[in-house]
């Protein structure tokens, strides 16, 4: 019985780590470039950024990821989800948009907070623009970054969570099926139970990991 | 050696300079004074080019460096170079945090080596002369003990030492100060004047907006005098300080003499 449970959860668990990790590698570079979008000249572009990003982080995630599994198959002629794997690569897709409105928000406050006497400090010595951004620049904004990232990560691997709304099985829902068997009051606090566990000890690691980078920037302030 | 001719600045609406003029000579130190909101750092900033001059021109050494009118004198790239005429220790310093002192002396000697045609050549020894003449610098300017400690580790009159170090690291021909000694208490206010001083004695051409008057009269060969961003009075040191013929000088330095002189 335990090593049935387990092995489900195993499985949920990895599809759950599946999530989190495509949403991280689009969320990350696509947050990027929403916040130069943010910080555009341009104000046609930043007014449609903002706007993107207000909605965004304006609503509930979980009814975002509603409408775009549901809407597509209504308004289009052919359901892009009616594919193998299509429940995930909506989840995939709702939420990456979400947290890369988060993040774009996170390096906008990293990029505007290095002061611009930095920048003329560099102009000064005779620095290039691109001189500037990778030797001056860039570590100063890593460091601003990476305590309220680290806080944005932790969260989206609890997040990872609603994905079952759409009835992907992720790590909630393995443990979830288990509570509908005949196995009296252990048969709905354990596998639960154990569900919890998975996330703590993930994020314990992820906690851990975050430390460790802010006590290699913290050589500088 | 330094020609300001008529500049001007505007921000918006508001005249922060008005036809600006006044030339300085090679080995001189320039003292400029005056209060508040006077136009004086925005002078220092035009030279550097942190800001562009609405009018007027800006000659070093007889040959045009700028020109408000002239568009082929503000091309991006060449302003970069030129820029390297002046050198600009800032008001609050702007130090690379994550660079260690002499990181920050010797940083953009390093990029501007990677330009030199020989560089991979003698990619060794040109990184051991930057290292070694920052090794000197930070001497000179009494930081021997400190220069492998990071900003945040050092106290504010270090930090301006090392901003004056990483300035001369570049040989400028025209060194400016945006008042040197703003935000330092009285005991770091010496040891920064004492710096300037040296460097004066060495007839570095040096550019001080400054707040501290009896500093002026000593070191500098030469004051400027600037209210509402126009130069009111210019002149040899101690004849402007000590003998002020413009009435807005008088009763500007007045409020100074009881307190420093």
């Amino acid at each position: 019985m335990f090593a049935t449970v387990l092995q489900a959860l195993n499985e949920g668990f990895f599809e759950t780590l599946k999530l989190f990790a495509v949403t991280l590698l689009g969320a990350l570079p696509l947050g990027l470039i929403i916040s130069f979008g943010s910080m555009s000249k341009f104000s046609p572009l930043r007014w449609l950024t903002h706007g993107i990003v207000w909605i965004i982080r304006g609503t509930p995630l979980m009814l975002q990821l509603i409408i775009i599994f549901y809407v597509p198959g209504y308004i289009l002629p052919q359901n892009p989800w009616a594919v193998e794997n299509g429940r995930f690569w909506a989840a995939a897709v709702a939420f990456i948009i979400n947290y890369a409105c988060y993040f774009s928000e996170i390096y906008r406050g990293g990029i505007q907070g290095v002061p611009v006497g930095q920048q003329e400090a560099g102009q000064v010595l005779g620095m290039t623009k691109t001189q500037i951004f990778f030797k001056v620049t860039l570590m100063q904004m890593v460091k601003r970054i990476v305590p309220p990232m680290s806080n944005e990560i932790i969260t989206l691997v609890k997040d990872t969570a609603i994905a079952r709304m759409i009835g992907w099985q992720e790590l909630i829902y393995a443990g979830y099926a288990f509570m509908k068997g005949s196995h009296g009051y252990a048969g709905l606090y354990w596998p639960l139970l154990f569900t919890g566990l998975y996330y703590l000890l993930f994020n314990g690691l992820l906690t851990i990991l975050f430390g460790r980078i802010e006590k290699k920037l913290s050589y500088f302030r | 050696m330094l020609e300001v001719k008529n500049i001007s600045k505007k921000f918006g609406t508001t005249e922060v300079l008005k036809d600006i003029n006044f030339t300085l000579e090679k080995g001189d130190a320039l003292a400029i004074i005056g209060s508040s909101g006077s136009g004086k750092t925005t002078l220092l900033r035009c030279l550097n080019f942190l800001e562009k001059p609405n009018k007027g021109q800006i000659l070093v050494d007889g040959k045009l460096i700028f020109d408000a009118d002239d568009p082929s004198t503000q091309k991006e790239n060449e302003i970069r170079r030129k820029r390297l005429h002046f050198g600009l220790v800032f008001q609050n310093f702007n130090l690379f945090p994550q660079y260690t002192a002499k990181e920050n002396v010797m940083l953009a000697s390093q990029l501007l080596a990677k330009e030199r045609e020989d560089y991979k050549e003698k990619k060794k020894e040109i990184l051991a002369e930057i290292t070694a003449e920052a090794e000197d610098l930070l001497t000179q300017v009494g930081l021997s003990e400190k220069m492998d400690l990071y900003p945040h580790q050092l106290s504010g009159g270090q930090c301006k030492r090392v901003a004056i170090a990483r300035a001369l690291a570049l040989h400028p021909e025209i060194l400016c100060f945006d008042e040197p000694t703003s935000a330092l208490d009285p005991e770091l206010t010496g040891e920064v004047l004492k710096v300037i001083r040296s460097l004066a004695e060495k007839d570095t051409t040096m550019i001080i907006v400054t707040h501290e008057m009896a500093f002026a009269r000593d070191v500098a060969d030469k004051v400027v005098f600037m209210d509402e961003g126009v130069v009111v009075e210019e002149g040899p040191a101690h004849e402007v300080i000590e003998n002020p013929k413009a009435e807005r000088t008088r009763h500007f330095l007045a409020r100074y003499s009881q307190e420093q002189m």
